[in-house]
């Protein structure tokens, strides 16, 4: 009799008596994109509050920057958003660059324009498919993990790794690229990629599952979106036209000619359909690299920051010691501090790099994107549903090599 | 100088330089404008004014970073940094300010709500303390750390080192020990200012002696008719006979990282056979044998961990 008494009583019977409970999300939860924890506060099925615990991917990478030269620093930007690897050197090289004033040739710049996009729809491949398999869609998924099978592809013949490129430098490039990649990327953009993407995205964009799952859900005001420091996708799915590579253009973004897709809801459909075009623009800029792509050198002459030839090396005494000098000690950097960011696929990533005159940087922060956008986990998910939360999550499109550093 | 890189363009407002530094007053310390960038560092005490002025009049909307630096011989050894972006007038500037590890700052919570998680990575990083974030909890090392890891003087390999003890089924704490002496090179030229004496400098600013030495007479020189005789040989002698029965030095004992820790057991041919497939005949004794559970693996989920 006590037991049926105890039933009755208890929370799950009577409105009044619920009471919020919480639970943990993650870090092993595989919606949570890698090791995130929140901590979610739950009213039945609607989330009260949210606080994320980020930093379990922590692993100092700015304070070992400090105890490396500027060149043994940078591949550490590629294991910092592993998706879009390149884009993080970008902003680094960026900020070498501008405290040394150096100049880039013109080919160079080409180059690394052209793989930077090449990057921006690999990363929007595989942030695409995950959002769609989040919100329950599995074919979409293996389809466009297909083109960034063929990015990772080419990634390897540009620089030989498929993942971490370590390919840009302080002055240009690693390496040349073949000319019969050039071509296939060309012919890739032309055929496979909006064949594929055109499919795939055709079976996600009009359908109502998909849609029931992200249009409204997590609704994000223009004010908000500046005030809490978006960025990239998120602060264009809110109707903002910010795009670092129109505004602030770098290398030869300013001769390219694209749009910039902004939203008009500010919803996780919004952001999901802002990528969908970005992949489109990001195809034009490819196309327009390799129209416009001068031959020539792919790396500074100036021999005090980049090294020279290999050939050039066995000939002359001077080339040797420069090869020698800079793969030792490293240029030194003029004394300074710079705060340079690039639109990386995920939003702006910035370098704050401060130099003392040596061959080391004094500090180098790195502001990761994901850092503003999972700090309003909590207000986007507020009143929403527990499943909304992977949506939410998904749209943001979060790597925490890259928040946590 | 010209400006021959190609890093992002922003636009370079005329006169913002005097334009902020006027807005500002009382609040500045000093301008500095170099490769591009524009400084402004306020006092500690009014960031938060400084900033709301900066955001409300001049339309830095954005608040992109927090960055502390540490600079271990000044007075007030840290300095925080607010990069602030204008999306209106395209432009960026960054505000700093000092501070010591029990000089608070004011937070700008209440100017940027993103501003909290920044601060607090500075006060994880450097523990700078923000006066009246309500939150100023760790963000990025462990729970519960203990200490400021971008210190300057925090070394880079940390004081402890986790692993998991198989014995007591949980995550163990250690203090870090290191295989090998951690590698710091020093690239400083000798010639570029290095402020440490090299073997033989010293010679250079040892003070004269009183009597200087010198050579009187044959007899100071040290030479004479045996080393004459010496000098005149033709053929030099030859090497001297190597001694017999020596005994050979001990080859140096194998060095143990972790003295504590059980020795090996077994030899090290035995570790060969331990990466081959078991034999079925010792399966087959201990059926019994826990089995191992399934892995299970989300198809498609590369995001997580790679």
């Amino acid at each position: 009799m006590s037991s049926a008494l105890h039933i009755e009583e208890s929370p799950t019977t009577g409105d009044e008596t619920i009471t919020n409970y919480t639970i943990n999300f993650g870090p092993q939860h595989p919606a949570a994109h890698g090791v995130l924890r929140m901590v979610m506060e739950l009213d039945g099925e609607i989330i009260e509050r949210v606080d994320p615990h980020v930093g379990l991917l922590h692993r100092g990478t700015e304070k070992l920057i400090e105890h490396k030269t500027y060149l043994q620093a940078l591949p550490y930007f590629d294991r910092l958003d592993y998706c879009s690897p390149l884009a993080q050197e970008y902003s680094y090289v960026l900020a070498i660059e501008k405290l040394l004033n150096v100049e880039v040739p013109e080919r160079a710049q080409y180059i690394r324009v052209l793989f930077a996009e090449l990057t921006r729809i690999c990363n929007h491949m595989l942030n695409i498919g995950a959002h769609v398999m989040d919100v329950g869609a599995m074919t979409p998924n293996l389809w466009v993990f297909e083109l960034r099978e063929d990015c990772l592809n080419f990634f390897e013949r540009m620089s030989g790794a498929r993942m971490h490129h370590a390919y840009l430098r302080p002055g240009g490039v690693h390496q040349d690229v073949p000319e019969k990649l050039l071509v296939d990327i060309g012919e890739w953009l032309d055929t496979r990629l909006p064949e594929l993407f055109g499919d795939a995205m055709s079976l996600v964009l009009d359908n109502r599952i998909f849609k029931q799952r992200n249009v409204d859900i997590a609704v994000v005001s223009k004010d908000d979106a500046v005030a809490w420091g978006f960025s990239g996708p998120m602060i264009r799915a809110a109707g903002v036209p910010w795009d670092l590579r129109k505004s602030q253009p770098y290398d030869v973004y300013d001769r390219m000619e694209f749009d910039i897709p902004v939203g008009t809801n500010s919803d996780c459909y919004d952001r999901f359909v802002v990528r969908v075009k970005e992949v489109y623009e990001s195809a034009k800029i490819m196309k327009q690299c390799l129209r416009d792509m001068p031959t020539g050198p792919i790396a500074s002459y100036d021999r005090k920051v980049s090294p020279p030839k290999r050939a050039e090396m066995k000939q002359s005494m001077e080339a040797l010691i420069h090869h020698f000098k800079l793969y030792t000690e490293g240029f030194h950097v003029p004394a300074g501090e710079v705060y340079v960011a690039t639109e990386s696929p995920k939003g702006e990533f910035g370098v704050y790099l401060v130099s003392d005159g040596s061959n080391k940087p004094y500090r180098c922060k790195i502001r990761p994107t994901a850092f503003s956008h999972l700090q309003a986990m909590d207000f986007m998910c507020k009143g929403h549903m527990l499943p909304d939360a992977t949506a939410i999550l998904g749209a943001i499109d979060v790597v925490f090599g890259e928040c946590d550093r | 100088m010209a400006t021959l890189h190609s890093a992002p363009r922003f636009t370079q407002i005329d006169g913002l330089a005097g334009t902020l530094s006027s807005a500002l007053g009382d609040h500045l310390v000093s301008v500095h404008e170099e490769h591009g960038e524009l400084l402004l560092a306020v006092h500690r005490a009014s960031i938060e004014d400084a900033l709301r002025i900066l955001r409300d009049d001049h339309g830095y909307q954005q608040l992109m970073e927090i960055a502390g630096v540490d600079y271990p011989s000044r007075a007030e050894r840290f300095e925080v940094v607010y990069m602030l972006l204008s999306l209106t007038k395209n432009s960026r500037i960054m505000v700093k300010c000092t501070a010591s590890e029990d000089t608070p700052v004011p937070t700008v919570t209440t100017l940027w709500p993103n501003a909290g998680w920044l601060e607090r990575e500075v006060f994880d990083m450097y523990g700078v303390l923000f006066d009246g974030n309500t939150d100023l909890r760790r963000i990025l090392t462990d729970y519960g750390f203990e200490g400021h890891p971008f210190r300057k003087d925090f070394p880079l390999t940390g004081y402890v080192e986790l692993r998991y003890s198989e014995d007591e089924k949980r995550v163990v704490y250690e203090p870090v020990e290191l295989a090998q002496d951690l590698r710091q090179f020093d690239f400083m030229s000798p010639w570029e200012g290095a402020d440490y004496v090299l073997p033989g400098d010293e010679k250079a600013t040892t003070p004269p002696v009183d009597e200087p030495k010198t050579t009187e007479s044959p007899k100071q020189t040290g030479a004479g008719k045996k080393a004459d005789d010496k000098a005149a040989d033709k053929v030099s002698a030859g090497a001297p006979a190597e001694e017999e029965g020596g005994k050979d030095a001990e080859p140096p004992k194998p060095t143990e990282d972790r003295p504590a820790r059980a020795k090996r057991q077994g030899k090290t041919s035995d570790t060969a056979k331990a990466t081959e497939p078991k034999k079925k005949v010792s399966a087959r004794k201990k059926p019994a044998a826990k089995k191992a559970p399934a892995k299970r693996k989300a198809p498609g989920k590369k995001k997580d961990d790679e």
